[in-house]
């Protein structure tokens, strides 16, 4: 039973990926990643991205906290997290987010309050859903790693 | 959208500019208006030419017809003359006559009778008088005894009556017959006769009348008239002596017209000129002597010839014009007119010859704007083809991406290599995309062959299981034979040679039913190899073991005889011996002192083959060999051109051999760069890299019966490590495998595998195979069973079945054989299947990466922990020992000289010192160190040489947005180099080649 899961949840997690190529929320950069995953370093993936999250979250809040004080000015500092948030997104292959970076960063070039507090909403939005996805596709794999450890020696 | 309007504007734009400065008119062009004027003057010059050069003959005819004109008029006046004063002159000698036997003798010895007599026999000679006469002076006194003597009364000339008395008479007495009724008639009655006799006695000499009538006809004429003397005159007589002296006259009338008319008749021509003769003794009143002063004729010329008939008195003339107007003179027309007509061509010439250059011009004209519409065009087709090209590959990324998903699941090895052929389909797919545009870029001739490394089996591989199906599909044998010799790595277009193969093997595909499809690279030897074919000629062909008449791969007869078994063994043989010389020389033989490897790929097919008649154009373009091969075969015809002028710019040629029904073999060279240096040059037995090397020092036996076939297989077996021997027939196989220490490969009693062709196999029987088989076990008792593996081209379930009871419970392998494939097939085989293939999906420039990198000390600078993370990541998965730094002044730190990094990627975004800022410190500090060095260096005389190496660490710049401006701050600001951000394996392997060569 466990080993029909393994193949399952194989499966599962491929839709999923190719649910997220096809909206466009990764691109290849994500594939190229996974291809650095190997038996010397297993959870590399996992691991980067992990990072990514924890970056981005700080990148978000000061990107928040800049946008909500009152005598806002300080487009560049804004400029520079942006282009950190959109470097790190396009080095997992976060084609949305890294999108709406694009976005972002001409709002702030021009000095664009309004703009700016749009796509940061946007951003946040997309940066949900990218974490729920990820979360998903991470859960799986943990799934589909326990399934494989626990399972019965295939006759060759 | 908007650049590609913004092109179209442009090119507007240049259409309209070409349009304003290229129209350079030329003179012509400018005056094209005129022309039709200008024709028009030239007709009226020509007209006016033609009609002065008519005038100028015309006069010329003229005056020739006034000369002849002249000298025919000349003539007649002449011979008038001289006719006139013959006659002249007898009359005068008959007035001597007269004077000698009338007067002198007496009594007189004439009387009328002796004088007619004597003038009729004498007329010849005065052919123009008409008749003469002798008068009598008779005075008045005299007149009654002279009318007495004679016995008639003188009479008057009108009226024949007796004249009145006069102081004078002068009655004829003698007369010529012609003229008897002038006798006894009084000449000095006569107004003209009397004139003239007075004249002519006072004179002397010959005297002529004035033109009148003539008595007894109507033709005018004149009278001449001599004097006779009685008596001899004094030497100069005074008039009076002349007077006295005087006795008579002789007179004689000329018939002029009659004469005229005699004369001119025996003249020439006289039909044509009207003779007039006048006598002009009183010039304000000619008179006429001769024809018709109103006679119709042509008055435009006329000669007047002065006549001197004797007379110094009178004067005479004669005037001649012509009969007739002068005919129109056609040759003068003629030629005026040609001259007319050939101006008038040569105007229309000239005009026609203009308004072609004009038209002429404006086709130009029109062409240019045509051509840089069609330029357009052929800019936007690009634009259009770029667009397209680039469409379809973003949706083949998404494919090709699932596929390599897909290839990470957990597959059987059947499903791993459907996965495996869809995914390199999918590549072909997107390089035939890419081909498109380079299709237009051959025909433009833009099109450039890059220089990489690459790996010529591999690439004959992934051209193999492009099309493995089909052929598995048609039932036909698809087999690849790299030699020995060639390299395994290159320096060519990779994509490029690709794209021959596949295009002659996709041929070769198309157009084989049954039979084979060879592919052989080799180098080129192929030139003295046809000497030593012709030298053994066909020795071999007597141990025909299967009865197959010819040794090619499939046993089905090639075109081109070079490649069956009797060329191919010299070529392997020779291979065995130049790589025992090879590995005698101890691989110092890899630098060899060529540079260049030229590389004969041959691929040979037993299909329907090209039709003679067809055979020249097959390399045209859209050119097949058939119409009916498009219906049958489809296809465009255009990729043997590609291929040809692909084969040109690699520096080789193509030709081919065909013979309809029997196969065609193409052939072609290659010129590719060795590689300066192989890195794998340590490993003895190279090996394909994506190969598993699990299986080295395996060992096979190859039982097969056409020797071509074996050697495929054991090139594919080989290229995996596998010691291969091969054996005709299971007999020797199993000799082969039991003789212990005797065959040169001492263990070879314990083969791993055995590989058995399915034909053999199915011609052997069953029975005796197994019994075959026991016997083999026997032989072998202590050991373990050789794996047994049937290789078929294809095969149906019921000899499956057959063959699983037969003990080929293994595997089988199905043909084209593949070296990674046959490894899958092993794997399974030999039950190590399960150690996945790690990065498979790795190509080889990962590979390449891998051998860069390894071991190598990288530092990577970035502020961002992600790109940090994923940048050492993915050196580190090539083997790259990483260490990290998040700021440009750690970095700083971390490159105090000493260090033993071997690289450094930088990111150029940084916050407080970025990378440019933090390479122009680091270089700084190298130049300083190096610096010092040198003076240490120099110091110290015979320093150690290896400390001359300079201090610079490499430093690649790690960016998201590669313009070029970018590039050329990284490279001022020191950096060698730089990769785009996501890393991608061929820019990092691009850029970090150049360092770690």
């Amino acid at each position: 039973m466990l080993g029909f899961g393994v193949e399952r949840l194989r499966a599962d997690m491929n839709r999923l990926l190719a649910l997220l190529f096809h909206q466009g929320v990764l691109d290849e950069q994500f594939l190229q990643l996974q291809q650095l995953q190997d038996e010397t370093s297993p959870n590399f993936v996992s691991e980067v991205v992990n990072i990514y999250f924890h970056e981005s979250e700080k990148l978000l809040r000061n990107l928040r906290g800049l946008l909500l004080d009152r005598e806002f000015s300080d487009y560049k500092k804004m400029g520079i997290h942006i282009n950190q948030f959109m470097g790190s997104s396009s080095s997992i292959g976060a084609k949305r987010i890294r999108n709406i970076c694009v976005a972002f960063r001409a709002a702030s070039e021009q000095n664009n309050r309004a703009g700016c507090l749009r796509a940061l909403e946007l951003l946040e939005h997309e940066y949900c859903y990218l974490k729920n996805k990820f979360h998903e596709l991470f859960q799986m794999e943990q799934q589909r790693l326990l399934a494989a450890g626990a399972r019965y020696p295939v006759q060759n | 959208m908007g650049l590609k309007m913004q092109n179209h504007h442009s090119a507007a734009a240049r259409l309209n500019e070409q349009q304003n400065t290229k129209r350079g008119y030329t003179f012509i062009q400018a005056n094209r208006a005129w022309l039709p004027k200008i024709l028009v003057v030239w007709i009226i010059l020509m007209a006016f030419f033609s009609k002065l050069l008519y005038n100028w003959m015309d006069a010329g005819n003229k005056e020739r017809r006034q000369e002849v004109l002249r000298s025919m008029c000349d003539e007649r006046a002449r011979m008038l003359q001289d006719q006139f004063s013959v006659s002249v002159n007898h009359v005068h000698a008959l007035a001597i006559l007269v004077s000698t036997f009338h007067y002198y003798k007496s009594p007189s010895a004439i009387d009328q009778e002796t004088f007619a007599e004597y003038t009729a026999r004498t007329a010849f000679e005065r052919p123009l008088l008409s008749g003469v006469g002798y008068a009598q002076r008779v005075v008045n006194s005299e007149r009654e005894e002279f009318e007495k003597q004679h016995g008639y009364v003188i009479k008057t000339m009108e009226k024949r009556e007796p004249s009145p008395v006069r102081d004078e008479y002068a009655p004829v007495i003698f007369s010529q017959e012609t003229v008897s009724y002038l006798e006894s008639l009084d000449l000095m009655s006569g107004e003209e006769d009397r004139e003239n006799i007075l004249r002519a006695r006072a004179t002397g000499k010959a005297v002529l009348t004035g033109p009148f009538r003539l008595l007894g006809s109507h033709h005018l004429g004149v009278v001449l008239t001599f004097p006779v003397y009685k008596s001899k005159l004094p030497s100069s007589p005074t008039l009076e002596e002349r007077v006295k002296a005087t006795a008579g006259y002789v007179g004689g009338a000329f018939d002029v017209e009659s004469l005229v008319n005699n004369l001119l008749g025996q003249l020439a021509g006289n039909q044509a000129i009207v003779v007039n003769v006048f006598d002009v003794t009183n010039s304000s009143d000619p008179l006429i002597m001769y024809g018709h002063h109103d006679q119709d004729s042509d008055m435009s010329f006329t000669h007047e010839s002065m006549l001197d008939f004797g007379d110094p008195f009178r004067k005479h003339q004669m005037i001649c014009r012509y009969h007739q107007k002068a005919p129109t003179s056609w040759t003068t027309l003629n030629t005026a007119f040609l001259f007319f007509v050939i101006g008038i061509l040569l105007g229309y010439i000239s005009y026609g010859a203009a308004m072609h250059i004009v038209k002429v011009e404006d086709d130009f004209h029109k062409m240019q704007e045509l051509k840089v519409q069609a330029e357009a065009a052929d800019v936007a087709k690009s634009e259009f083809l770029a667009t397209v090209s680039h469409e379809i590959r973003t949706p083949m990324n998404g494919i090709h991406g699932m596929l390599a998903l897909l290839l990470d699941t957990e597959l059987s090895s059947t499903q791993m290599d459907y996965a495996q052929t869809a995914q390199d389909c999918g590549k072909a797919l997107i390089t035939l995309i890419n081909d498109v545009l380079d299709r237009a870029k051959i025909e433009a001739g833009k099109l450039e062959l890059e220089v990489v490394q690459f790996d010529i089996r591999s690439i004959l591989d992934d051209v193999l299981s492009l099309f493995s199906e089909k052929s598995r599909h048609k039932g036909i044998e698809l087999a690849v034979f790299v030699s020995d010799k060639v390299p395994q790595f290159v320096m060519g277009d990779p994509g490029r040679f690709r794209q021959i193969i596949t295009n002659l093997v996709g041929n070769s595909v198309k157009f084989t039913e049954k039979g084979h499809i060879f592919v052989q690279v080799h180098t080129k030897v192929l030139t003295d190899l046809k000497a030593l074919t012709c030298m053994n000629g066909r020795l071999e062909s007597t141990d025909l073991s299967n009865g197959c008449p010819f040794k090619t791969l499939s046993g089905c007869e090639a075109a081109d005889d070079r490649n069956s078994w009797d060329t191919f063994k010299h070529l392997l043989s020779e291979e065995e011996l130049s790589s025992k010389i090879l590995d005698n020389k101890v691989n110092s033989a890899e630098c060899s002192p060529d540079k260049n490897v030229t590389v004969m790929v041959c691929v040979e097919d037993t299909g329907i083959g090209i039709p003679i008649r067809a055979q020249d154009r097959v390399f045209t373009p859209f050119m097949q060999a058939d119409s009916s091969t498009s219906r049958n075969y489809g296809g465009t015809g255009i990729g043997l051109s590609i291929s040809k002028c692909l084969v040109e710019m690699m520096g080789g040629q193509i030709n081919f051999v065909s013979r309809p029904q029997v196969g065609s073999t193409f052939s072609f060279s290659a010129v590719f760069g060795r590689c300066k240096k192989n890195p794998f040059s340590d490993v003895k037995k190279p090996l394909c890299d994506d190969l598993p090397t699990g299986f080295r020092g395996l060992k096979a036996i190859v039982v097969d019966g056409k020797p071509v076939r074996a050697a495929v297989t054991r090139y594919h077996l080989k290229r995996l490590g596998i010691i291969v021997e091969v054996a005709s027939n299971i007999k020797m196989a199993v000799a082969l495998s039991g003789k212990n220490g005797s065959t040169s490969h001492a263990d070879f009693s314990q083969p791993d595998l055995v590989l058995v062709e399915k034909d053999l196999w199915i011609s052997v029987e069953n029975g005796g195979w197994n019994i075959q088989q026991l016997e083999w076990k026997r032989n072998g008792q202590t050991f373990k069973l050789p794996k047994m593996v049937l290789l078929a081209t294809n095969i149906s379930t019921a000899e499956f079945d057959e063959c699983k009871a037969a003990g080929f419970a293994d595997t089988v392998v199905m043909k084209p054989l593949r070296a990674s494939m046959v490894a899958a097939c092993l794997q399974q085989v030999l039950g190590m299947g399960k150690k996945r293939r790690q990065g498979k999906e790795m190509q080889n420039g990962n590979a390449f990466l891998h051998s860069l990198l390894y071991g190598k000390k990288i530092l990577v600078v970035d502020d961002n922990k992600v790109n940090r993370r994923v940048a050492a990541g993915a050196l580190k998965k090539f083997g790259a020992n990483v260490e990290c730094a998040e700021s440009g002044k750690a970095a700083l730190a971390l490159l105090q000289l000493p260090h033993n990094f071997d690289a450094c990627f930088m990111d150029i975004q940084m916050p407080e010192m970025d990378g440019f800022e933090a390479t122009r410190s680091i270089r700084l500090m190298e130049s300083e160190a190096n610096k010092r060095m040198n003076e240490e260096n120099s110091s110290v005389i015979g320093g150690n040489p290896h400390n001359k190496g300079q201090w610079h660490v490499p430093i690649l710049a790690m960016t998201a947005d590669v313009i070029h401006a970018t590039y050329d701050e990284c490279l001022k600001s020191g950096m060698d180099g730089y990769v785009s951000k996501p890393f991608e394996e061929k820019n990092l392997y691009q850029a970090v080649a150049k360092f770690f060569k």
